[in-house]
């Protein structure tokens, strides 16, 4: 076991876990933060994507070690209110169905904006190509990222 | 309008106060660790809620609260159950809560979700629930006015009365209302002045999904949880002989290592209870990274597992014994044996006319052999489930679409009464069929039994993939006989499976065709199988909607043409008296399809392929337009008619209709989980290939057929259809016909020739 201190929401935090322990763990199970969620732990679905210094990066394979001094940003650190465009564009297109994956989808998407604000289709399907979504809500959620891109 | 008896719907109006539910009382709660949404708190929470009936409650202060009955895995019957109770009640949308109700059969119909039935069987229960809360608050208003109730009009959860101007809100009659006798029958609403139903309106618990708020069992957490997590065996036909418990159980954090029986041995399993492996290792630990640092150090020594049999019981009392064979199984030797059963004479199912003899004098025979492999459902949020179980009392909650189901298995596997055992419905991370199944609420019942502690028991995505439950592997083979002027003489079709066969003797072309005839044969696994989105209908429609179109060229006929002719003969002169469909609905469709892709006038840039298909009540049609990159398929548009009467919620329809045609796209080209030794060679996504967002419909465009049909299924529906409409679109842009799922692997390993 070790501390570490994260900044994870614009909040510090101190855990005491064992070095080798996921990002997506210390969230969901030490910071009770478990809009990330985990639905493969060897970063092939992106259910657990987060933002490490605005970077989209895999959390179930990246240990809480190499967090330390990152600025950590979590679905439900994108906003106060729910009104982060991305997540506005989220609900206009009415895009979840079952909605276990659309937290990764969403984070995957408002890193993909942050360095490229007007992506093209393309742009699109290799962002989001790290992201599963079961249901299939892919169509939507291209679509919502292109509203989201507009505003 | 119509008028019906509220009797049918009478255990709806049980007042949850008066049970005795242990436990099981519902109550208005802000879910734990969340705040109110903004319309939350506009809206106001009332100092009291009178409950109408088991699925209304109605505030004070004009608040709805909406009970949505079924279990949730993202068909959207949250949003759109409760929109049925809505527009009945008369009540504007912007003021109705939602909550999703706990299993409680003595006060909800039929809590089941799967097999596209939420929306049809509960649209009458629904209605007749939302009109009689509705005439009980007119009544209401009628005493406390002193007036006729037949003088009272309502709008929008207002009460009105023209000849006094008398006015009052829901909320003002909601107390004396609750206390009214329940009326013997109720008025339902002319489909005309429905406001609420055939509008769209959103999913409500987007909101909280974007936001990451704890929606899943996943998500939830107790004081004092503990984490399990379990060892399944790497092979069907391999069982548990001995593992090194004591150096795990010294692991930081871990609380215990043991093995359970999942099932009593004297349990009789209901089709739902299936049990791939009937005894399992438990690591219990404080947290997830623990436990499951401790489920990679534990070793175990498997052995095989010998022949074992269990009881089912049937539907209507009707027990059978299960044999499960001992064995490792391969995908090889799957095959060779298919192949083989397909050869031999299957158990006739229907036979119309003389086909035998109309096969012997036909000038031309087609037939063709298709083949599916065994598909994974990989729901995103793996097997997972929440118990705490005490010595007189068992909580679970978790993600289950057939709670009625497992309640039989936890009452008998934990020796509690039905009325100690308290079922929590979680929204689940996906179904697909695969939740039906409920292994993983008794497993994670015992181990918190065991523990003498609250548990959250999870699947790794391995373990989720590796565990069974499968869609069954398919072959069909079709045969049809034509004269010397390519008239169709005899149709036959023969499919089994292993271990089921997924025909359905009675859809089209039964019907349609005068000599024909159904046989099907299966094989025995020990690989478990499940439903999975279309049961069957998705393999049939592959390989029936595939050879059609290729009788269709041979006979020189346009595909939709084809099919509108056997459907036309199936309505004017149909064979048989048994067949399941409609065909001018079905017929619909196809006309709808043709007209919304522009059939009749090709696109020289893709290619075309058409398929139809009637399961789950509904019908719909495909057309999908796709171009060949290499050998790398681009869907560039896909054309979707639906005729499943009414539609409830439009845009959350159209939703479901993308998702299953992605899903349709994704198994028919790389869906594929095949095994060695009884081992499954895929077990993660690094291996399991799923669709992805490049691989996604450039466009996908839905149409409803407008009817006043009662509404019937559709979250299955349009899965089945899209696996033919790829391949016929496949053989426009190769030449090739494709036979065996997954396309892609025949795609990439052969030479196209466009």
């Amino acid at each position: 076991m070790a501390k570490f201190n994260l900044t994870i929401n614009g909040k510090s935090q101190t855990v005491d876990v064992d070095p080798s322990t996921p990002i997506l763990w210390v969230l969901r199970d030490h910071l009770d933060l478990v809009g990330t969620k985990y639905g493969c732990g060897v970063a092939a679905c992106g259910a657990c994507t987060i933002l490490m210094n605005g970077n989209a990066i895999r959390s179930c394979v990246t240990p809480v070690s190499a967090a330390e001094g990152a600025k950590i940003t979590t679905i439900e650190g994108l906003s106060e209110n729910g009104d982060h465009p991305v997540q506005k564009a989220w609900l206009e297109h009415d895009v979840p169905q079952c909605g276990y994956c659309q937290a990764g989808q969403i984070m995957s998407a408002v890193a993909l904006l942050e360095s490229n604000p007007n992506p093209s289709d393309a742009d699109i399907d290799n962002a989001m190509n790290g992201n599963i979504c079961r249901c299939g809500t892919y169509v939507r959620i291209k679509k919502a990222i292109k509203t989201a891109a507009k505003s | 309008m119509t008028i019906v008896k509220t009797k049918l719907n009478r255990r709806s109006f049980l007042k949850a106060s008066a049970l005795a539910g242990g436990g099981m009382m519902l109550s208005f709660s802000w879910l734990a660790g969340c705040k109110p949404s903004p319309k939350e708190v506009a809206l106001g929470l009332p100092d009291e809620w009178f409950e109408l009936n088991s699925y209304i409650k109605i505030g004070e202060n004009g608040a709805i609260s909406l009970m949505s009955p079924n279990p949730e895995f993202g068909s959207n019957v949250k949003t759109s159950m409760p929109m049925i109770l809505a527009d009945e009640l008369d009540v504007d949308w912007k003021n109705v809560f939602v909550e999703q109700a706990d299993f409680y059969p003595e006060r909800y119909d039929r809590q089941f979700t799967g097999g596209s039935q939420g929306i049809r069987q509960g649209w009458k229960p629904l209605r007749t629930a939302g009109a009689t809360a509705r005439l009980m608050l007119v009544q209401a208003a009628a005493q406390t006015w002193d007036v006729s109730p037949n003088e009272i009009t309502t709008e929008a959860g207002m009460i009105h009365h023209k000849g006094s101007g008398k006015k009052a809100g829901y909320g003002e009659m909601a107390s004396l209302a609750a206390t009214l006798p329940v009326p013997e029958e109720v008025e339902l609403k002319a489909t005309k002045d429905f406001s609420i139903i055939g509008t769209s309106r959103k999913n409500v618990d987007a909101g909280k999904i974007v936001t990451g708020k704890p929606l899943f069992t996943m998500d939830f957490k107790k004081e004092g949880m503990l984490i399990a997590m379990v060892a399944l065996p790497p092979a069907f036909g391999m069982k548990v002989k001995s593992f090194n418990a004591e150096s795990v159980k010294s692991m930081p954090g871990i609380k215990d290592v043991f093995s359970f029986e999942v099932h009593k041995e004297d349990y009789e399993q209901n089709m739902f209870d299936t049990t791939t492996h009937p005894e399992l290792i438990a690591i219990v630990g404080n947290s997830t990274w623990e436990v499951l640092q401790a489920k990679r150090q534990l070793q175990v020594d498997w052995e095989k597992a010998p022949e074992r049999k269990f009881v089912m019981s049937g539907w209507g009392g009707n027990k059978s014994t299960v044999r499960v064979p001992a064995g490792l199984e391969s995908t090889d030797g799957h095959l060779a044996k298919m192949e083989e059963y397909s050869k031999k004479p299957g158990n006739i199912l229907r036979r119309d006319g003389d086909p035998e003899s109309a096969f012997k004098k036909a000038s031309k025979i087609l037939e063709r052999s298709y083949n599916a492999p065994y598909l994974a459902h990989n729901c995103m949020e793996p097997v997972n489930c929440y118990a705490h179980v005490t010595a007189d009392h068992a909580e679970v909650y978790g993600p289950i679409q057939a709670p009625e189901s497992i309640m039989n298995a936890l009452t008998h596997r934990l020796g509690l009464p039905k009325d100690k055992i308290q079922i929590n419905l979680a929204r689940m991370g996906g179904g697909f069929g695969q939740r039906a199944y409920g292994h993983h609420m008794v497993e994670a019942a015992v181990i918190s039994q065991k523990m003498g502690a609250p548990v959250k028991m999870m699947y790794t995505r391995e373990d989720d993939m590796s565990y069974g439950i499968y869609r069954p592997t398919y072959t069909a083979t079709y045969r049809a006989a034509l004269d010397e002027n390519n008239n169709l003489l005899a149709f036959h079709v023969k499919a089994g499976g292993i271990p089921e066969s997924p025909i359905y003797p009675n859809r089209f072309p039964a019907g349609a065709i005068d000599n024909y005839l159904a046989e099907s044969w299966l094989i025995e696994s020990n690989i478990t199988i499940g439903a999975f989105r279309a049961p069957r209908s998705n393999f049939m429609a592959a390989a029936e909607q595939a050879f059609l179109d290729e009788l269709a060229e041979i006979m020189g006929k346009d595909p939709i043409d084809f099919r509108l002719e056997l459907l036309e003969r199936a309505k004017n002169n149909p064979v048989g008296s048994n067949n399941d469909y409609d065909p001018e609905r079905y017929a619909g469709v196809l006309k709808l399809v043709r007209e919304k892709s522009d059939w009749d006038n090709p696109k020289p840039v893709v290619h075309r392929g058409v398929s139809a298909y009637f399961c789950h009540n509904s019908y719909v049609a495909e057309v999908i337009d796709l171009r060949l990159e290499g050998n790398k398929p681009v869907v560039e548009n896909v054309f979707a008619a639906a005729d499943c009467g009414i539609v409830i919620n439009p845009d959350a329809a159209i939703n479901m209709g993308e998702g299953a045609i992605v899903d349709g796209i994704g198994n028919a080209f790389f869906g594929e989980l095949t095994f060695k030794d009884g081992v499954p060679q895929k077990n993660n996504f690094t291996n399991y290939r799923m669709i992805r967002m490049p691989e996604a419909p450039k466009k996908v465009e839905i149409h409803f057929a407008k009817n006043e049909h009662d509404p019937t299924g559709l979250g299955e529906p349009f899965f089945p259809p899209v696996f033919a409409a790829v391949s016929n679109a496949l053989y426009k842009a190769t030449g090739r016909r494709f036979y065996q799922q997954p396309f892609m692997k025949e795609l990439e390993s052969g030479i196209t020739t466009m």
